[in-house]
């Protein structure tokens, strides 16, 4: 301690302490100068406001961000709901009231009352919602009455409306009112409970650009709740408009195409990654959810058995079937195993240890080399590959062309799929990976499982030449005044590690696979100028046994997916499609026919009527190859 | 062992003035609580009662051993409080989004209230032994703004920004009637200057938005608007008499928020008018002027400064709670000592209270 603040400290605090009681009097003085201003000045004023309660808050609603397909077309709108009120306190008698009302709208008096009968306290100040969405009849009468019923009120708030219906549903997704768990959730800061929030899809994944700005107003109301004045009042702000990827015509035909039918067509252009349509069925209505779902039709909804809430193309796994052998063909050819020129023997079955596997096509397909293999989908040819490849080398090349692993489309929840390896047996089975199982492994059976969106950004690497690009949903976003926010541009999520050579095989086969009379796709080929490349896939769904007659007519669920993967033109990709119809049987017969009238579709969309002759019969092929 | 002179020199004035204003503080947090209630909170009043006992023995305690005995202990206070702060971050009570309560048995109470009152204590001591003339400079102000900044911190994180505020404008109080060297005041107010934009540029856009509301909270009429005007009403429809005990309608109706806590004032203003409110106003100037005159008299670096710490917290706390219930400040949690309801709050307000009477029964003691 200080000398000098031991003898001089007290004089000195002192002196500071003056400047102290200068400051606090000056506070003091302000307080009371506000006291006198707000009790003695405008008391009287407050003292009226006071005395009815008469400031009532009010919400102004904003309309949630459009949603646009890639040209321009409406997809997602908003539409004006009429929500009835009541101000328990300016409605007395509220019985009366409420009586009037019911006649004027038609709804019983008792339904009314029970919404009314539980409000107390602060409450019977505040607007109870009696009714939502009464539709414009009961409008104009409630509006034609409005001085025989007090304290009533409407409000117009925007409620989500959905153009095309079910059409795309599970991409754009649709709303419902926000979970508890929600509430805590630090995304959801800006909600009250009773909001509609975004539960899937680009309205789930872009909610924060979809959202606007809710407005509000205090307002003082006179006896009978007619506002007599604004004392504050912010304006709602609309939420940003999204353009989507997809092109609405297409998406249509997409959804005629799968009409009646299990299962998701999912096309893009290979260039940009842009999804151009998206489709799964059987689909829902989001319609259905904007003013809610009672819980008996949301426990059907969920309950069909072929899931019309799933998203399929991006959370439905698959085996990939023949479809794999595209990945097969890549891992056998970099890896030196076989060459163009190597050639096996098909006599329709090979014997492998004590097992006897089948070829798709009980004649076998004679001597072919991997071109006619993959054209041709023989399975004997792979089975000898897959006796001279490791299936850890498989799995590598299978998650190096992006299976096993969310594409990064970026809504929702993707499916992630499943390319086995020896370490994985081991790890999730408990036991060794036995050799026979990469027999199955390498035509896309046993444990291998793929997503529709999986094999389209595969398959458009290939038409790419090996570069693999993210496919993207949402191509931009622009304020409600039209000002540019964000703009998607493509992303290249790596390299396929392929050599050109092995790029031109595998292309030439999908080529074969379509345009040649031996072609698995033979029956598909669109014709009309276009030519298209891709591979067919029947995915079992369960496993065959030897000697069964294979002609025998299974039942529905039992029967196997139908795959289909292209892309088109060949020579210069404009757009890749993936086709899966679950217990479609044949890819050939099945998928690859809507994915030709689907490209058709596309490239040439004035010969849209001229072409629609729907599926055809597949003269060429019996069954399929597995 | 007491000495004579202790009696002698007791400060009746300041255990009177304690008196009113648990009277009104019980009686305006009874109106508050019951006025147009059937229900629920009728027992807050007796609570509070409880807690009033607990903080006159608090009090009583805290006049009784000499004051200086908190220089010796004043790291360990503040070591305590710090120790409780950082306890409630992870086994507080969660209560409306943050977490300011502790949980001892049947008790809850807020470790941040006591926290005020550790930080007064260890920058008294440190200030007491660094204190000279000349003022401080920014090397002397390093340990006191450590010393705040992390009540500061754990206080924000619970986040409770009412007393972090406080605890900032406690020290910078304390630090300002210390001293400060002009050229350390320069480069305090400039480095302020400069790093407040740049902060600000920083900061994504809804956290803007959050600090636009919270400096002018009439941007937000449905939230912190309507809570001020509803206050302005009840206190504003008091008029010059008052609308009587018991009567005020605002506060019956709840149309204010936090009427227990925060906006207890309002309820006040409502019921017993202008005339009311100036009682209740002049009786906290009285108490101000008065613990001022304490630290007036008081001889010892140490307790000049303690005694100035806590005149500076009531002060403040009476300034914000009663300019947010009128519209002058920004609304933040800031209680309003004796009258706002909570037992952390009216124990630490007594245990202040104690303080400040040891402080000036000692005032003649020398060693």
């Amino acid at each position: 301690m200080s000398k000098f603040i031991k003898s001089t400290d007290s004089e000195w605090f002192r002196h500071r302490l003056s400047g102290v009681m200068y400051f606090v009097t000056a506070a003091f003085v302000v307080i009371f100068l506000r006291l006198f201003y707000l009790q003695v000045i405008e008391g009287e004023e407050f003292r009226r406001l006071s005395e009815n309660n008469c400031i009532r808050l009010q919400r102004i609603e904003y309309p949630r961000g459009l949603i646009f397909d890639r040209n321009g077309i409406l997809l997602v709108d908003n539409r004006p709901s009429f929500n009835l009120s009541i101000v328990l306190n300016d409605a007395r008698p509220v019985k009366l009231t409420l009586e009037k009302l019911s006649q004027y709208i038609g709804v019983p008096a008792g339904e009314l009352a029970s919404k009314a009968d539980c409000i107390k306290g602060i409450s019977s100040y505040r607007p109870v919602l009696l009714k939502q969405d009464i539709g414009r009849n009961a409008l104009a009468a409630v509006e034609a009455h409005k001085y025989e019923l007090p304290g009533v009120s409407i409000d117009v708030q925007p409620k989500r409306y959905y153009l095309h219906r079910n059409s795309a549903a599970h991409l754009i997704g649709y709303l419902s009112e926000i979970s508890s768990n929600e509430l805590k959730d630090k995304k959801y800061l800006k909600n009250k409970p009773g909001d509609f929030v975004g539960k899937s899809g680009i309205e789930k994944s872009f909610e924060n650009y979809l959202i606007g700005k809710r407005g509000g107003r205090q307002v003082e109301v006179n006896v009978s709740g007619q506002v007599v004045r604004v004392l504050e009042n912010i304006d709602a702000e609309a939420g940003n408009s999204i353009y989507l990827t997809i092109d609405q015509r297409l998406q249509k035909k997409a959804e005629e195409l799968l009409e009646g039918k299990a299962g998701a067509v999912v096309a893009m252009e290979p260039s940009s990654g842009q999804i151009l349509a998206m489709t799964s069925k059987p689909s829902f209505d989001p319609n259905e959810f904007v003013c809610g779902l009672t819980h008996d039709e949301w426990k059907i909804l969920i309950s069909q058995p072929n899931r019309p809430m799933e998203n399929k193309a991006i959370k439905g796994e698959y085996p990939p079937a023949s479809t794999y052998k595209i990945v097969t063909s890549i891992a056998a050819l970099e890896e030196k195993v076989i060459d163009i020129n190597t050639s096996f023997y098909c006599p329709g079955y090979i014997k492998y240890g004590n097992r006897e596997f089948r070829c798709w096509k009980k004649g076998g397909h004679g001597s072919v080399n991997v071109v006619r293999a993959l054209a041709e989908s023989c399975d004997v040819f792979f089975y000898n590959v897959g006796q001279r490849l490791d299936i850890d080398k498989l799995a590598w090349y299978a998650k190096a062309c992006g299976l096993g692993a969310p594409t990064g489309i970026g809504f929702e929840q993707e499916g992630a799929g499943l390319i086995p390896s020896a370490i994985w047996k081991k790890k999730r089975i408990g036991t060794a990976w036995s050799s026979g199982e990469t027999l199955s492994a390498v035509i896309g059976q046993g444990y291998n499982l793929v997503t529709p969106i999986q094999m389209l950004v595969l398959i458009s690497s290939i038409a790419n030449g090996g570069k693999r690009i993210k496919p993207v949903v949402m191509k931009r976003i622009e304020t409600p005044e039209g000002r540019l926010i964000t703009e998607s541009s493509p992303e290249i999520l790596g390299n396929i590690p392929i050599s050109q050579n092995t790029i031109d095989i595998v292309s030439k086969s999908l080529w074969e696979a379509v345009n040649k009379n031996y072609g698995t796709a033979w029956g598909a080929r669109p014709g009309g100028g276009i030519e298209m490349s891709g591979k067919t896939g029947t995915a079992q769904v369960f496993g065959r046994k030897e000697g069964d007659d294979e002609k025998k007519r299974v039942p529905q669920h039992l029967r196997p997916h139908a795959w289909f993967v292209a892309y088109a033109p060949s020579s210069d990709p404009k757009i890749a499609v993936s086709v899966i119809v679950e217990h479609g049987e044949h890819g050939s017969s099945t998928a690859a026919p809507i994915a030709r009238e689907l490209i058709r579709s596309y490239l040439n969309p004035e010969s849209e009527n001229s072409n629609n002759a729907g599926v055809v019969a597949d003269y060429n092929i019996v069954y399929d190859e597995y | 062992m007491i000495d004579r002179r202790l009696i002698q020199n007791f400060d009746w004035r300041l255990l009177g003035l304690t008196f009113v204003l648990s009277l009104m503080g019980i009686m305006t947090l009874y109106s508050a609580v019951t006025a147009g209630k059937s229900n629920v909170q009728d027992a807050l009043y007796l609570k509070q009662i409880v807690w009033y006992c607990a903080g006159f023995g608090v009090m009583i305690i805290s006049f009784l051993f000499n004051y200086k005995a908190l220089d010796r202990w004043s790291i360990l206070i503040y070591g305590l409080s710090i120790l409780l702060l950082v306890l409630v971050l992870f086994v507080g009570k969660h209560v409306g989004g943050s977490k300011r309560w502790l949980m001892v048995g049947p008790f809850s109470f807020q470790p941040s209230e006591f926290a005020k009152l550790a930080v007064i204590i260890v920058l008294a001591r440190y200030y007491s032994k660094t204190a000279n003339i000349k003022g401080l400079s920014i090397g002397g102000l390093l340990t006191p703004f450590l010393l705040s900044i992390v009540p500061f911190i754990l206080i924000m994180l619970q986040p409770d920004l009412g007393t972090a505020m406080l605890i900032f404008l406690i020290a910078a109080s304390m630090s300002v009637f210390i001293k400060i060297e002009r050229k350390a005041f320069i480069y305090i107010i400039s480095t302020g200057v400069i790093i407040l934009p740049m902060v600000w540029f920083l900061l994504k856009d809804y956290q803007k938005q959050r600090i636009m509301t919270f400096l002018n909270p009439e941007h937000d009429p449905l939230g912190a608007g309507y809570h001020i005007i509803q206050s302005k009403i009840a206190i504003g429809s008091g008029m010059i008499s008052g609308k009587g005990f018991l009567k005020g309608t605002q506060s019956a109706l709840s149309f204010l928020p936090e009427q227990h806590t925060d906006f207890i004032f309002s309820v006040l203003a409502e019921e017993w008018g202008f005339i009311g409110s100036l009682v209740l106003i002049l009786v906290f100037f009285m108490l101000i002027t008065w613990s001022l005159k304490i630290t007036h008299g008081c001889r010892d670096p140490f307790g000049t400064i303690l005694s100035f710490g806590i005149s500076a917290m009531l002060s403040w706390q009476v300034v914000v709670n009663t300019g947010m219930a009128m519209g002058l400040m920004p609304v933040v949690g800031v209680t309003l000592p004796f009258i706002s309801y909570g037992g952390s709050s009216i124990i630490t307000t007594l245990a202040s209270i104690g303080i400040l009477l040891n402080i000036s029964m000692r005032r003649y003691l020398f060693e």
